[in-house]
């Protein structure tokens, strides 16, 4: 069902992915240690090591949940991320993910099935021309990403909050998570996901969305970062239990909002 | 004279003031790394003087250390304007005052026997500082939560407004500390006065 384009055709690519993500696990961390231990220019003010590497990791990391709780209570459900006219639509819409433009995947539309499980009363898998048929809505909104830019950009899908209320999703449930077809996965809290701006895209400036901003579906939510919205989405689950995500468990802040 | 009457700076002012240099350089350098990250000027900062390793640990510096600094600056404005302190130490000041004292400064002639007391160009200069620290913040609110501060967005004419405001900021703050510093290495019982109190 999912054709990685370069190389190695006949591999079980959810297995793939499970075995790398419980790999990723530790050397991230390791590798996040590394990183965030450089602490370069401090120690080279003060002339020494300031404190042991791990308590600071610890200490970072609890200070990034505290602002997970600030933003959940200053997220205010009603409140809209503005709205551009279409001809301040960047274009070309730049291209961003965790590989590169070469690696982009490429999703079978017939074949494509979008699972759904967790806290949901109805968790049949989704055709591609199910959600089609679902009402459909758009808007132009700024795609803010963690490096600090921005672009402006038109896409069009299902209001999620009503997909989530269609399979009788459990609204008092914490997390609504998802896994992608090109290994990524993420999640969102549950008053990010009911907000009238998220949306499951198909769309994108009145075209299917092609393959580098994600076929056949992504999320998008103006109101949070642009790690947080994934991309070649095949699973969504709905959860209490702290699901993670790909860039977050190296160290981005997991609510993520704008 | 007493020792309260010798007293230059308050325990307060000095818990502050060091408090905030920890927060400043912690943000100016994990600024700089994120900046880094998508710079929107021919200029990127020499990795090794940044703080983090990466996007991500930088950030993590970055919004650990805005509490610090947002959270000390209100106790350093609040006990300042409460005892009276903002006002008498840096009012009167007039612009033809702080050029002259400039102007006395560039020739050498600017005295400091009075450590109680700010010349025209300090109290130009730390007033500017303060005032700086507070588009600091509320630029990098704009940046960290731009959809729920629609206001202080707008005032800023926007995200990516916003994000040059906050490097301007950075910018004058930068600059203010080069002289801040420079000055201190020049009349060094500043220092002395800044961490005793004498």
């Amino acid at each position: 069902m999912i054709r990685k384009i370069p190389r190695i055709p006949s591999i079980d690519g959810d297995a793939v992915v499970k075995e790398a993500m419980r790999r990723i696990e530790q050397p991230s961390r390791r590798l996040f240690l590394q990183r965030s231990l450089n602490l370069g220019g401090l120690s080279l003010l003060t002339g020494c090591v300031i404190v042991d590497e791990n308590s600071v990791e610890n200490a970072l990391m609890r200070v990034s949940r505290f602002n997970d709780n600030v933003q959940g209570w200053l997220f205010d459900p009603k409140q809209l991320a503005p709205t551009y006219p279409e001809s301040m639509i960047t274009r070309p819409f730049p291209f961003n993910a965790y590989y590169g433009e070469e690696e982009i995947r490429q999703v079978d539309a017939d074949t494509y099935r979008l699972e759904v499980t967790g806290l949901v009363a109805d968790r049949h898998a989704w055709t591609l021309a199910e959600l089609r048929a679902m009402p459909q809505t758009d808007q132009v909104t700024r795609h803010i990403c963690v490096e600090g830019w921005s672009a402006i950009g038109k896409w069009g899908g299902v209001t999620f909050s009503n997909f989530l209320y269609s399979i009788g999703a459990d609204t008092s449930a914490k997390y609504v998570g998802f896994k992608c077809a090109d290994g990524y996965y993420t999640s969102i809290d549950m008053p990010t996901a009911l907000h009238p701006q998220t949306l499951l895209a198909l769309i994108y400036d009145g075209q299917p969305l092609p393959p580098k901003y994600g076929f056949p579906m992504k999320l998008r939510m103006p109101t949070k970062l642009g790690y947080k919205n994934p991309k070649h989405i095949q699973a969504i689950f709905v959860t209490n239990t702290y699901p993670g995500g790909y860039w977050e468990d190296q160290g981005y802040n997991w609510f993520g909002g704008s | 004279m007493t020792n309260a009457v010798q007293t230059i700076h308050p325990a307060w002012l000095r818990a502050t003031h060091w408090l905030n240099a920890v927060a400043v350089v912690i943000l100016a350098m994990s600024g700089w790394r994120i900046y880094n990250a998508a710079p929107f000027f021919n200029l990127v900062f020499p990795n090794g003087i940044t703080l983090g390793g990466w996007l991500g640990g930088a950030i993590q510096w970055h919004f650990a250390a805005m509490w610090l600094l947002a959270a000390n600056g209100l106790v350093y404005l609040l006990c300042n304007a409460g005892t009276g302190r903002l006002l008498y130490k840096f009012f009167p000041l007039s612009p033809r005052a702080i050029v002259a004292d400039m102007l006395a400064a560039l020739s050498g002639q600017l005295s400091h026997a009075d450590p109680l007391h700010y010349n025209a160009v300090q109290r130009a200069a730390y007033l500017f500082v303060m005032i700086d620290a507070v588009v600091l913040v509320l630029s990098g609110l704009v940046l960290w939560k731009s959809v729920q501060f629609p206001l202080l967005r707008e005032l800023l004419g926007g995200y990516e407004s916003a994000r040059r405001v906050h490097f301007f900021a950075m910018v004058a703050l930068v600059a203010f500390v080069t002289v801040h510093l420079a000055m201190v290495a020049l009349v060094p019982r500043t220092l002395l006065a800044m961490v005793r109190g004498r």
